[in-house]
């Protein structure tokens, strides 16, 4: 094979090529700016979710007039709607199971006597985590009612279980989900997310498409070199993800008030170095595939691990260690930890370090496998 | 260097387990025009493929220009030019974008230059700014063209570059392919044109993957001894003629052409005698007619065996 020299007039031309074409293309345009937007009304509703009313059970071992105050007091919170009294605790996990209701209040037995005396008995509160924007709300109300609920009742000689701790402990046990996702985990997500969706799937068709259209033929007959075509295709990508990006941040600040405690041009580098990233892979898929459709899955294929492993969905702590190791490859998973670092955290380079290596790693050999797996020929 | 644009000896191509491309050996000396014919699906365009390194053949060797065909195919890449069969210019740029992209893609220094040079000499400054895939089918396959010659290639390889072109502009490109040729630029060229290939300075006749035979087209014409006889005469009785002459031993193949029929056998006495019958008919004026190279390479395809699928 003779050599040859990386030429930036051919890079240039492939550039030139690749915006023009994506200029006229309309369709992935409208993708564009379409995937935040509605991505952003969709989750943008969960993260101001309040939940209200949501459906109780209740195991009431004692029916005193404490008991009473409490349920009382849950209702009208607003969080909770006491719909059916249950006899025993399978009848609890049978409703919980069948998500027939979203809580279940187990008020002990003897609850109003332990009360008064002292022994600050435990009130214990089952929730369906699985849904963990749902319960956030409603258990942290639970917790304000404990010290105010029984105020009224807890007079006279009383009155000293009132004011210091509160008189009963509320245990929560959030069910399928021990740690539970913040609001605040929702705009780093989604912007890891729709970069990952577009960015791989929009360079994934990026060299199918040539393929498809027979215009592969022509690239290939002239002097191109693989590495000037693959750069050069993923070049106006990057672009795009920064306006995606920019449009989600201008969301998330104006319309959720999510905090920015860091570096905003911080964020953008890392941000920059997240796209390169998945331009890589999806450049590297669009070497393997044949046709667009294969490129397509292989990027679903991707995407799905992507969301599930990286933290964004369930608690990367969470989760077993083979997972966590499978989900330390991803890319997404260190660009949520660097995003909710800068954002929320404040965080500096240094700090930001050990989870930036991991995306330059992953970035190096992915498109050294493009470049291996680069077709040279027709064949 | 030797003397050779393209010196390849025994390439073979297979698609799996289908042989598409057997034992081909080609030399095309500088400044000829090399014709390349053959039925649909005969290997022409993976032939060509393998020339200019799009292809890597089976096993086989050769240069193109004085380049290893397997391992200087970059060097090979910047001195082709390769038009493809199918329209492969990019149909969401304009005429002038794509023009633009080839010319940097070969690093011409003289870009702003050549692409106005270009577009005028095809008559298309006016309509610069059309996208290509708005073009008509041979607007297109003459723009593909101009895109393969912008840099200034030493060898051309053309795969049906005129392809549902009119014949104005199929004698104009004639033109232009003797006058590169003469100015010492060699040309292969694939076609499914008769007075085409007449104007080639040689010919190779490849079927199912062989390379049947090669010379000028004198050589070719010559090279298997047909007699053909030519039968004019009114529709009705033509009709019915031909009919009964298929199939008779002694004749290979009949052609008709309008009010005429051609009939063409290998052995002349056999011919003759198997016409005399036929020769009664008042109707119809007999008379001997020269074998054509369509009336060859008709003849010279269904010997060979294996045909496509
Ligand atoms: N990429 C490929 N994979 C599998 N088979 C192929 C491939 N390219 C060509 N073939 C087969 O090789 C044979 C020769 O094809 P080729 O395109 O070279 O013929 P051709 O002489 O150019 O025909 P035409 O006159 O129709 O252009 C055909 O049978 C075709 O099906
Ligand atoms: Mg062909």
């Amino acid at each position: 094979m003779t050599m040859q020299a990386f030429s930036w007039s051919r890079w240039v031309a492939i550039i030139v090529k690749e915006f023009i074409q994506l200029k006229r293309d309309r369709l992935t345009f409208g993708m564009i700016i379409g995937i935040p937007v509605l991505q952003l009304i969709l989750f943008g509703y969960a993260i101001n979710a309040d939940p209200k009313r949501l459906p109780t059970a209740v195991l009431a071992a004692d029916a005193g007039p404490y008991s009473r105050s409490l349920l009382a007091a849950m209702q009208t919170s607003g969080y909770y709607r006491i719909d059916r009294f249950v006899a025993n605790e399978a009848e609890i996990d049978e409703l919980l199971a069948h998500g027939r209701v979203q809580f279940a209040v187990t008020i002990p037995e003897n609850f109003g006597r332990k009360l008064v005396r002292g022994e600050r008995p435990a009130l214990l509160l089952e929730a369906d985590a699985s849904d963990p924007a749902a319960v956030g709300n409603a258990v942290a109300a639970l917790g304000q009612l404990a010290n105010t609920a029984l105020a009224r009742d807890l007079q006279g000689p009383l009155a000293e279980l009132a004011p210091r701790a509160p008189p009963f402990d509320v245990r929560i046990h959030r069910r399928y989900n021990p740690e539970g996702v913040t609001a605040y985990n929702i705009v780093p997500g989604l912007i890891g997310t729709i970069l990952t969706m577009t960015m791989v799937l929009m360079t994934g068709l990026a060299m199918t498409r040539e393929r498809e259209r027979g215009t592969f033929e022509n690239l290939l007959s002239t002097p191109a070199l693989p590495i000037e075509v693959m750069t050069g295709k993923i070049m106006p990508y990057i672009l795009i993800g920064l306006i995606q990006v920019t449009l989600i941040l201008a969301a998330a600040l104006l319309l959720f008030e999510v905090p920015m405690q860091g570096n905003p041009l911080l964020l953008y580098l890392v941000v920059s170095l997240f796209i390169a990233a998945n331009l890589s892979l999806g450049i590297t898929f669009s070497s393997i595939a044949r046709n667009q459709l294969q490129a397509m899955q292989m990027t679903f294929f991707f995407f799905l691990p992507s969301i599930l492993l990286s933290g964004f969905m369930f608690p990367f702590r969470g989760m077993p260690e083979w997972a966590q190791w499978l989900g330390s490859v991803l890319p997404l998973t260190h660009f949520l930890l660097l995003v909710r670092g800068i954002m929320l955290k404040g965080n500096t380079v240094l700090d930001l370090l050990p989870h930036l290596w991991p995306i330059m790693l992953f970035m190096v050999v992915v498109i050294g496998i493009g470049l291996a797996l680069y077709r040279r020929t027709l064949d | 260097m030797n003397d050779y644009a393209i010196d390849v000896q025994g390439l073979n191509k297979s698609f799996g387990k289908k042989h598409v491309v057997k034992d081909f050996s080609l030399q095309v000396k500088r400044g000829e025009i090399y014709g390349f014919l053959g039925p649909n699906g005969s290997g022409k365009t993976t032939s060509i493929r393998m020339l200019c390194g799009l292809l890597k053949p089976d096993s086989g060797s050769g240069t193109c220009l004085g380049y290893d065909v397997v391992r200087e195919t970059a060097a090979i890449k910047r001195e082709v030019g390769y038009m493809t069969q199918r329209f492969s210019l990019w149909e969401d740029l304009t005429i002038r974008e794509n023009l633009d992209f080839v010319a940097r893609m070969y690093s011409m220094t003289d870009r702003s230059t050549a692409v106005p040079a270009a577009l005028e000499q095809l008559g298309l400054t006016e309509r610069r700014d059309q996208l290509a895939g708005a073009l008509s089918g041979g607007w297109k396959q003459r723009l593909a063209l101009a895109a393969c010659m912008l840099h200034r290639p030493r060898l051309l390889l053309l795969d049906e570059p005129t392809a549902g072109v009119d014949p104005q502009a199929r004698r104009d490109f004639w033109e232009e392919i003797h006058a590169l040729a003469a100015g010492g630029i060699s040309v292969l060229v694939s076609t499914h044109y008769m007075d085409e290939a007449e104007r080639c300075h040689r010919l190779a006749y490849i079927a199912y993957g062989s390379l049947l035979a090669t010379g000028t087209p004198d050589e070719v014409l010559h090279r298997v001894s047909l007699s053909t006889w030519a039968v004019s005469g009114p529709p009705a009785p033509l009709a019915q003629l031909a009919p009964k002459l298929h199939g008779l031993p002694a004749i290979a193949h009949v052609t008709a052409f309008g009010s005429t029929l051609h009939v063409t056998g290998e052995d002349e006495a056999a011919l003759d005698q198997a016409l005399a019958p036929f020769r009664a008919d008042p109707q119809l004026s007999w008379r001997r007619a020269e074998p054509t190279l369509e009336d060859v390479f008709i003849h010279l395809m269904p010997k060979t065996n294996g045909a496509p699928q």
